[in-house]
């Protein structure tokens, strides 16, 4: 009898965390159908291809890793090590060289509003939707090969587990353990490759509750200020290092971004 | 000024289907206290014939996301659809069936 009722309740049990699953999936499925990611992708090559700064160059030039103007396939290379600059960069750092080297920008200039809003969303975000538009289909494959690339995934690595700030969070605070949310928002453990696949898939994405798009460096951005640490210079090693190691986690994963976000 | 529209229309089973994005702000009279701006009229027109006419309000989200089912059509077939807003701001896409 005691088994019965105990094979019973675990059955419920199982049975609500499954249809709490294909709720999340649900939701999911929905919002991606109905996403404007499309518009911003489509107003990032206008400015992609819009001459601008002191030399009045377009970005067209700009070498992403596969060569001057090469886009397709580029994002899902990305983080990687550029030879020019002696470092590892992600897509972000290096739409930010270009816009220094080939448009004669200041960073301060260039980065004066990185990261927009619902109203006017910023230069950045709208060329990360076109440069990562352009490599879907493609499977992500960072650099892992260069020793600085190795130790750009090493310090992501150690980085995830660092304990720091006003609270003491490192990253596995919130994603080291499984079935952990906020709200409508799973937070998957980005350390095992099952759960940083989907979703290194689908950054930047469009975020519906605040009609905003967002990209990684603002995401990594918004996880420290989340643990009250101050935030990282845009473009940093740190936030690279991060990417890196999150990006080598999901490789291999198909690219099929920009994504759409609750 | 009015931002990117984009469109696509496939023939599946003798129905076209339609879906249409557009960029607008679809700001609601509370949000902006008094001032609302939002699209009011959209258009859907088939080799220039109209076949739906919408009436629309403040309550679609921001850039929004219309999906149509049409009966019937060819391939090759000239899909518009148009917009118009409170402020008399307009803007239109136009694509052919595939």
């Amino acid at each position: 009898m005691r088994a019965i009722a105990f094979s019973a309740v675990l059955a419920l049990a199982l049975g609500s965390a499954h249809a709490q699953q294909s709720q999340f999936a649900d939701y999911q499925k929905k919002t991606a159908e109905a996403s404007p990611v499309e518009l911003f992708e489509l107003v990032g090559e206008d400015l992609w291809k819009k001459k601008q700064g002191p030399k009045s160059a377009s970005l067209e030039q700009c070498d992403l890793g596969k060569g001057p103007g090469v886009l397709k396939g580029a994002y899902a290379a990305l983080p990687r090590y550029f030879k020019d600059v002696d470092q590892v960069m992600d897509t972000e750092s290096r739409i930010l060289h270009c816009m220094m080297t080939l448009q004669g920008r200041s960073r301060e200039e260039a980065l004066k509003r990185p990261f927009g809003n619902a109203n006017q969303p910023s230069e950045m975000e709208y060329l990360s939707a076109y440069v990562a538009g352009q490599s879907r289909g493609f499977k992500l494959n960072p650099g892992t090969r260069h020793p600085k690339e190795k130790t750009s995934y090493e310090l992501g690595k150690k980085l995830f587990t660092v304990r720091t700030g006003l609270w003491d969070f490192s990253c596995t605070s919130c994603h080291g353990t499984e079935g952990k949310r906020i709200r409508m928002s799973e937070l998957p453990v980005l350390s095992d490759p099952k759960a940083a696949r989907p979703l290194m898939a689908t950054w930047p994405a469009y975020r519906v509750s605040n009609s905003t798009f967002k990209t990684m460096q603002w995401r990594i951005n918004n996880c420290y200020r989340q643990m009250r640490t101050p935030e990282p210079v845009f473009g940093s090693e740190t936030v690279n290092a991060m990417n890196m190691y999150l990006t080598v986690t999901a490789k291999g994963a198909v690219y099929r971004g920009p994504g759409t976000k609750r | 000024m009015a931002g990117p529209m984009k469109m696509r229309a496939t023939l599946t089973g003798g129905y076209t289907d339609v879906r249409v994005l557009m960029s607008h702000p679809m700001a609601t009279e509370q949000q902006t206290k008094g001032k609302p701006h939002f699209i009011q009229n959209l258009t859907v027109k088939v080799n220039g014939k109209t076949v739906i006419e919408g009436e629309i309000s403040q309550a679609v989200s921001r850039n929004p996301v219309f999906s149509f089912r049409l009966k019937g059509g060819t391939k090759g077939d000239k899909i518009e659809v148009s917009w118009l807003d409170n402020k008399g701001d307009t803007n239109k896409t136009e694509t052919a069936v595939a």
